[in-house]
């Protein structure tokens, strides 16, 4: 359940693996299932188009504490503000942290490394075997070596993200399933969450989800527009 | 083989190297940084050459070097990069020296944002460069046409010995999408590098680039020669231009790149309403295609662009008739919506269903 997550969830994965769009998901199915304050961060540095911030609305509107640049919204160098601080110290904050992708989007969490408690935090891993970087056991392994050699945190839980985007087929989340279950087997990292978009995977059934690891979650697209 | 999920600018990187380019030579710019950081990372590991170079001028001389050497090469960048760039572009046109450089745009005039943009559609059909000439332009609408237009770059320069520009909106290289890589482009003919590229002549008849033609005579001459056995062929073998639900159309939008997308969902959107319209989509934007505006069942073409309007005047050539030729854009880096297009098309069309 994710209300079972810890209280801080910091959402990591290589450059283009969808955080955001797992992120933003995840924060409006986390604001409906509990009664306390949730605050969301976008920290991400790298991008400059599809960053969580452009549905700042979007997101306050469910009553979500949003946190983002406090420069410009399209801005080149954006400003992570003061703000984000709070919800590590007020521990009636639930917390959910954006990072941009890769070991360079980690750098940002250094700054707060002294507020970062590993008993109450969650560094998920998102992956999507469609990108070059993460498409095989080896890759993977690495990729989440480098997200941890530079945030000084373990990575708790992998979220099977693995899409074609609009030409997503169950059967290339299930191929995500199989190599990713090879990487959780080597290092005892569950499979927290496996994600599909419902509009897009429409051959998803019940017996699919089954044998999917980890909590299924029924995304929706919030960074896509309906001709992206 | 099987697709993968890229974004368009290592796409675009991607497929320069499966070109067979092996030297890239450019300054960073948003949003077109993944271009140079991929490379920057996997030329190197191809066997290649990158430099990031002290400024886009140096850059764009760094690539007339190399293709003057008969190198497949290529540059990038975004639209004040590439303004600086114009007066090496020129030298390569003259000199007739192959080369690819990508382009993508971002909303101006100046510094401007770097949100994306169509403002620089003049840029490239027009140029900034000195001197009669054209340079082939071709614009992708998706990550998987970028691969495919790079790829395809190359073969035009090659073909015809002269720089080619790949023109794309910021969107097209943020955005990520499934793309097949190895998906062949149509390969040319071209010349053999021992009748022009510097270092495989022969000691006795060197075979030199030049840019200088003092004698007035034969710059003129030259110029002829760009136009009557270039341009020429190029116009006759090179246009491309898709059309979608255009075979019953009575109105037509006329958009590229990432608002062909946007007014095809539109379309889709008026059709439901029974509105006769489609979308004619320039796949090359010099040569512009012609055969599609002449179509006399059009009532109207309703360009759209994310700028001020600069197609459109393309358009209104072919047609040749400016009355028949309506325009919509959005600029600044404002991506217009389907709806507010499809709202707009109502209006010209004025409930003609």
């Amino acid at each position: 359940m994710i209300t079972d997550d810890k209280r801080v969830r910091i959402i990591t994965g290589h450059y283009g693996s969808g955080k955001t769009e797992f992120a933003v998901n995840y924060a409006t199915i986390l604001v409906r299932l509990s009664d306390r304050k949730l605050a969301f961060a976008d920290m991400d540095i790298v991008n400059v188009y599809f960053r969580s911030r452009e549905v700042r609305k979007e997101i306050m509107a469910l009553g979500i504490r949003m946190i983002d640049s406090s420069a410009n919204t399209s801005a080149d160098l954006p400003a992570v503000p003061a703000e984000a601080f709070a919800p590590f110290e007020d521990k009636n904050y639930d917390y959910i942290i954006d990072l941009g992708g890769n070991d360079i989007g980690t750098n940002v969490l250094g700054r707060y490394k002294k507020f970062i408690n590993s008993e109450e935090t969650d560094f998920f891993m998102v992956v999507n075997v469609f990108r070059p970087d993460t498409m095989n056991v080896e890759k993977i392994l690495k990729v989440k070596e480098q997200l941890e050699n530079t945030s000084g945190l373990k990575v708790t839980g992998f979220v099977n993200n693995s899409n074609l985007v609009r030409e997503t087929k169950s059967e290339n989340i299930l191929l995500g399933d199989e190599i990713i279950s090879e990487a959780s087997r080597i290092t005892g990292i569950p499979i927290k969450y496996t994600t599909y978009v419902e509009e897009v995977v429409l051959d998803m059934t019940s017996e699919i989800k089954a044998k999917l690891s980890g909590e299924v979650i029924a995304m929706k697209y919030f960074m896509r527009e309906p001709w992206m | 083989m099987a697709k993968i999920i890229m974004k368009g600018n290592e796409a675009v990187a991607k497929a320069a190297i499966i070109a067979g380019c092996r030297y890239f030579f450019g300054y960073p710019i948003t949003p077109q940084n993944e271009v140079p950081e991929y490379l920057s990372r996997e030329l190197f590991a191809a066997g290649g050459t990158f430099v990031q170079a002290e400024s886009e001028v140096a850059a764009i001389n760094m690539v007339y070097g190399a293709g003057s050497a008969g190198a497949r090469v290529m540059t990038s960048s975004s639209s004040p990069g590439i303004a600086l760039k114009q007066e090496g572009i020129g030298y390569c046109v003259a000199g007739e020296v192959p080369c690819v450089i990508v382009s993508m745009m971002r909303g101006g005039p100046g510094l401007g944002t770097i949100q994306p943009s169509q403002g620089d559609y003049n840029q490239a059909t027009r140029g900034g460069a000195n001197g009669d000439y054209h340079i082939p332009v071709l614009a992708p609408g998706s990550v998987q046409e970028a691969v495919d237009d790079v790829k395809e770059a190359f073969e035009i320069a090659d073909c015809y010995r002269t720089p080619v520009i790949v023109v794309a909106d910021g969107l097209i290289g943020q955005m990520m999408e499934p793309v097949e890589l190895e998906k062949p482009v149509k390969t040319r003919n071209t010349a053999p590098k021992s009748t022009w590229a510097i270092g495989y002549g022969t000691r006795e008849k060197p075979n030199t680039i030049e840019n200088l033609v003092i004698d007035a005579p034969a710059c003129e001459q030259k110029n002829i020669r760009f136009f009557k056995e270039k341009y020429a062929v190029i116009e006759q073998n090179e246009v491309k231009y898709e059309e979608y639900m255009m075979d019953d159309s009575e109105y037509a939008f006329v958009a590229y790149g990432t608002t062909s997308r946007i007014v095809r969902n539109a379309v889709n959107e008026l059709r439901e309403k029974g509105y006769k319209i489609g979308l004619i989509k320039p796949r090359t934007l010099w040569p512009f295609p012609q055969v599609p505006f002449q179509n006399k069942k059009i009532k109207k073409f309703l360009v759209a662009e994310m700028s001020m309007g600069q197609m459109v005047y393309d358009v209104q050539l072919a047609v040749g008739d400016k009355e028949k030729v309506t325009f919509y854009g959005r600029c600044g880096g404002i991506i217009p919506t389907p709806e507010e297009c499809a709202e707009y098309a109502e209006k010209v069309m004025g409930g003609g269903q």
